[in-house]
């Protein structure tokens, strides 16, 4: 069934309802948790498509920033407060900016990779703390986001963006899932393996690595537009490196194996980081690392080890 | 004294601070191959260590004899790492051996979490001031402006400490055992080498210079929660310029840094804050593997 | 200053088995609000940077306020009421660590979960942006307590947000005014401040000053090294070779001591006069460390510079935060107490106006526009950003070592009305400085 054409949009479809019906029940904090939890998913999600083939990047805060900064100056410098078009607008920075950088990028692996891309964000970070025109260090605030034409307020509004956000993380993991499945994506995987085989078999290792950091930039640029607009705040913290270590440690805590895994670890993040901070206000540091400690211990492949053990063993991996 | 002269004398000693506060990286990186997050914590730990230990011997008629104060630093300094290293390595890191590089990283960011509690924990957050040890030399008189000699005693600890690393992995046996090991654990281990042993130790050796970059930072600044955090980020800018693992590298990106921030200080002051991003940024674009990178043998 | 581990860990297993069973079933909205409480969400920084000079300190002044109003009685009138006009007053503590974006999430979580009444808080001017959009979304009464950025009711207009301090455009204002009228020698001057909002606006704010007060005076390097650098070796270098007569400076906590402790031995403080906007919090700790003849502000008529004023308000408090915590109060404890004593006048004149119910948001809000009340650091008035945004007098001193009392002490102190240093209605601080100030009222 797996294997049949249908069953990637059948599964978006029940998952989104789900989201959706979700959605009706759940109090106003938890709806904003879960639409933070999922544009952040999103960005891990781009680090789980270069984990794919073996690389990390510890610098998916550049594009979460660049995404939140294109939504927020847009809104303010043109009014513009659609969010579809400033999603696209945010998605289409990322990935010119991408595309740039990926000619540095593709070359290197391992900490290299991981290091390089780590440095790329930190200098937007020191550019942005500079500029004082566009509020330095303290940021500025971005307008609630329209939704084609359709203005809401107080609940209505969270739960549209809520709508919205499941609605482009249900396409965006659906698409990504066809592009695991599709040979290119395949071949991320054999370059993990080994990356000469992949050359002498006459696939060209740079140009896939450079369309997964590309695809990255896309959803992380997208992550950001909506963390932006539902936050109503962006300030220089979002390329911060301990921002970019939040996506990585989603990544490692769901592995590579599941997409619905990704925003699951994600969730549960947010879950995690939101009550110790509140119940342990002294401590929170500790529980944090505590958990991340035990999690990476005992789930050495991420919590999609534990969704997808069926699907391994049927052979697909 | 001219611009010039001041500019090298002040890159200087802030050169000879960066460079002992990540050499300790550079090092745990090129034999373990852990790029250790936790290494701010740990100069945290060593900076708060000699505030006490150096506040206990004061209280207890240290006055008598004030330079025993940089023993007592040294020695902070060393039971950081006894304590702590076999700590984290043993109970710790070595069960992420056979991981991914990247989740190395992830755990020694989740120690440094944990460390930064435990510190708040141990030492509550009001910050303990050791300023004898810095104003115990005296003053040094150049040109219109003074010095305080304890800056020239922390260059003079850099180059022995950077010294000391090169001789005992380029001249001794046992430097030549952890060469051997970094080089192919797998084959070491065949010829006989503990390699456990060289792990623990070599880490051992990284939480000493983290430690001992805290307790000579501690007499210069109160030391209080939050300390951790920038010197990670400098260190690892250095490690960075310098090639990881270098420990050549580190002392030349250490000494590009502190001269490069010091010209800017005093020709460019607006610049200060982003001078190390760039430098940074041009090493990477035109050498991205840093100034002394790391030969690695590739295996097929 | 310790950190009470226990109580927090007891609170979690009373009132908190509520909020994670919330969690489990997901369904639970709008659980009934127990009349006799009061509950404010109270943030500020528990870690980091700013823990120890800021967060901790009015942390624990909060802490002691709460449990001393609770206990009723123990303050002068108006303040002799138990807790906020009878009602218990219980405090949710929040660390305002990890920057904008999770004090958000955090903001809506105690409004939406745990349902504070207020939430009072935020040191950090970026928090402070970041709030009060959400706080007039969520109709939530809120309070910022510390932050300086002078943006806040300048660039915004909220309904919910209230902010009980003077922004930071006095600290500086003040500081140039007292170089004038003291004589004291300020051909030129430099500044050191942190590359970031604050120090920057400081900086800004500090040399449009001088242009007003002082325009002959020379401006030499301003130098900006980063936040918590901690290392200000070549700053001093660079400050030393430009030999200004004045050297300003916002550095706060551990920054500022690292910056006294590393330039007193080179002899900085001899070369040139120090002036340091927000010094006075880093006098308990540095105590003889810190050189004689700085002259320094505390944002507000804060510790030091307030305890000459007296009165039984501020003797109470002094006296309790001393016993409790062995160290006297400084400016971060002090803010903490005029936004609780100015939300408690809030509280109770809304409930004399409601017939003596638990005030909902708007009845807050209304009763909190334009009130003014007596704190220990004078008269609080909310005349700006439309009656939400305080102004206060503040004051500028002197260090001085006293050896009889083995303390420091500040001397030839000068205060400031709150109309002399703080801009009127509906002009923006810097414009007002460069403007001449046009409207002050000095005494």
């Amino acid at each position: 069934m797996t294997n049949s054409r249908f069953f990637v949009p059948v599964c978006c479809v029940l998952i989104f309802a789900v989201l959706v019906g979700i959605g009706f029940i759940i109090p106003q904090w938890a709806m904003f948790l879960a639409t933070m939890a999922l544009a952040k998913g999103l960005v891990a999600l781009g680090i789980v498509i270069l984990m794919r083939a073996g690389l990390v990047s510890f610098g998916q805060g550049l594009y979460f920033c660049i995404g939140a900064y294109v939504s927020g100056l847009m809104a303010n410098w043109t009014g513009i407060t659609d969010i579809v078009l400033l999603s696209i607008l945010g998605v289409l920075v990322s990935v010119i900016l991408a595309t740039i950088c990926a000619r540095l990028l593709s070359g290197y692996r391992g900490i290299f990779f991981a290091m390089l891309t780590l440095s790329l964000s930190m200098i937007l970070y020191g550019a942005l703390s500079k500029m004082s025109i566009i509020g330095g260090t303290d940021g500025l605030n971005v307008s609630a986001p329209t939704f084609l034409g359709y203005a809401p307020e107080g609940r209505a509004l969270g739960f549209s963006l809520y709508f919205y956000t499941c609605l482009v993380s249900v396409i965006a993991g659906g698409l990504i899932r066809v592009y695991f499945n599709s040979e290119r994506g395949l071949t991320a995987l054999a370059i993990r393996d080994n990356e000469l085989r992949v050359e002498y078999l006459g696939s060209s290792v740079k140009s896939a690595i450079s369309s997964g950091y590309i695809m990255a930039a896309a959803v992380g640029g997208l992550g950001g537009v909506i963390a932006g607009l539902a936050i109503g705040h962006v300030d220089p913290e979002y390329a911060y490196w301990t921002t970019s270590g939040e996506f990585v440690f989603v990544a490692i805590l769901s592995g590579f194996f599941s997409i619905t895994a990704v925003f699951a670890s994600s969730i549960v993040l947010e879950v995690v980081r939101s009550f110790s901070n509140l119940y342990f206000p002294n401590t929170w540091q500790l529980v944090l690392g505590v958990f991340l400690l035990i999690v990476i211990l005992l789930l050495p492949n991420g919590l999609g080890s534990l969704f997808s053990k069926r699907r391994r063993k049927g052979g697909s991996e | 004294m001219d611009l010039l002269a001041v500019i090298l004398v002040d890159g200087l000693i802030y050169g000879a601070w960066l460079f002992i506060v990540s050499v300790g990286l550079t090092l745990t990186f090129g034999v373990l191959n852990i790029l250790n997050m936790a290494h701010g914590g740990l100069y945290a730990i060593g900076a708060y260590t000699t505030a006490t230990a150096v506040g206990i011997y004061f209280a207890n008629g240290g006055d008598a004899f004030p330079l025993g104060s940089y023993a007592v630093m040294v020695f902070s300094a060393l039971l950081v790492a006894v304590v702590l290293g076999p700590l984290l390595e043993r109970g710790l890191l070595r069960h992420f051996y056979d991981r991914d590089h990247v989740v190395i990283v992830l755990v020694t960011y989740g120690i440094f979490l944990i460390l930064e509690d435990v510190m708040k924990l141990i030492w509550g957050v009001t910050p303990l001031f050791v300023s004898e040890p810095y104003s115990l030399l005296g003053n040094v008189e150049m040109g219109p402006l003074f010095y305080v000699t304890y800056d020239f005693l922390v260059i003079g600890v850099a180059i022995f400490a950077g010294l000391a690393v090169w001789y005992v992995l380029n001249r001794t046996r046992q430097g030549k055992v952890v060469l051997a090991v970094i080089h192919d654990r797998e084959m070491s281990r065949t010829m006989g080498v503990n390699v456990n042993k060289v792990f623990m130790v070599s880490f051992m050796a990284g939480v000493f210079l983290a430690a001992l970059g805290g307790a000579l930072t501690a007499p210069m600044i109160s030391v209080s929660p939050g300390i951790s955090v920038n010197v990670i980020i400098l260190a690892f800018a250095v490690v960075i310029i310098g090639g990881l693992g270098s420990i050549e590298g580190a002392a030349i990106g250490a000494l590009f840094v502190g001269i490069a921030r010091a010209a800017s200080v005093h020709m460019l002051p607006a610049a200060e804050l982003f001078i190390i991003y760039l430098v940074m940024a041009a090493v990477l674009v035109f050498r991205p593997e840093g100034l002394f990178p790391k030969t690695e043998a590739r295996k097929i | 200053m310790k950190i009470n581990y226990l109580r927090a860990g007891a609170r979690f297993k009373l009132t908190r088995s509520a909020g994670l069973f919330a969690l489990a079933a997901s369904i639970i909205s709008g659980t009934a609000a127990a009349e006799e409480t009061f509950k404010v969400g109270v943030v500020t920084f528990l870690s980091g940077g700013a823990a120890e000079s800021f967060g901790v300190p009015a942390m624990n002044g909060g802490k002691m306020l709460i449990k001393m109003l609770n206990e009723g009685g123990k303050l002068p009138a108006p303040y002799d009421q138990k807790g906020f006009g009878g009602l218990t007053i219980e405090a949710i503590e929040v660390d305002e660590a990890g920057g904008a974006t999770k004090q958000v999430q955090e903001f809506r979580n105690l409004v939406q979960r745990e349902e504070v009444d207020t939430v009072l808080g935020y040191v950090s001017s970026g928090d402070c942006l970041a709030i009060p959009p959400v706080a007039d979304e969520l109709k939530a009464f809120t309070i910022l307590y510390d932050c300086g950025t002078p943006r806040v009711f300048e660039e915004g207009e909220y309904e919910y947000v209230f902010r009980t301090a003077s922004h930071a455009a006095m600290d500086n204002i003040s500081l140039a005014k007292y170089l004038k009228s003291r004589g004291i020698k300020a051909d030129s001057y430099a500044g050191i401040n942190q590359d970031y909002a604050w120090g920057q606006d400081s900086w800004a704010d500090f040399s449009a000053a001088m242009e007003q007060y002082l325009p002959d005076a020379e401006q030499k390097t301003s130098l900006f090294p980063k936040i918590y650098a901690g290392q200000y070796g070549t700053e001093i270098s660079a400050l030393m070779r430009e030999r200004a007569d004045v050297v300003h400076s916002s550095l706060w906590g551990g920054d500022l001591q690292a910056l006294v402790l590393q330039a007193g031995p080179r002899g900085l403080f001899k070369k040139s006069q120090v002036v340091l906007a927000a010094g006075d919090h880093v006098i308990p700790q540095l105590g003889k460390k810190m050189p004689d003849g700085v002259i320094i502000g505390a944002r507000g008529v804060n510790g030091l510079a307030a305890k000459p004023n007296g009165g039984e308000l501020l003797e109470t408090l002094w006296a309790a935060y001393e016993e409790e915590y062995g160290t006297f109060p400084v400016q971060a404890p002090f803010r903490m107490w005029q936004a609780m004593l100015g939300l408690k006048m809030a509280v109770e004149k809304a409930m004399a106006e409601n017939g003596g119910k638990k005030p909902n948001d708007e009845e807050l809000a209304a009763a909190m526009t334009g009130l003014e009340w007596e704190a220990p650091s004078g008269t609080i008035r909310m005349t700006l950003g439309k009656g939400h945004q305080a102004i206060q007098p503040n004051a500028i001193g002197r260090t001085q070592w006293d050896a009889e009392k083995n303390a420091m002490t500040l001397v030839d102190i000068e205060y400031y009305s709150a109309e002399c240093v703080n801009p009127p209605d509906g002009i923006a601080a810097v414009e007002w400085i460069k403007q001449g100030l046009p409207g002050a009222v000095c005494e």
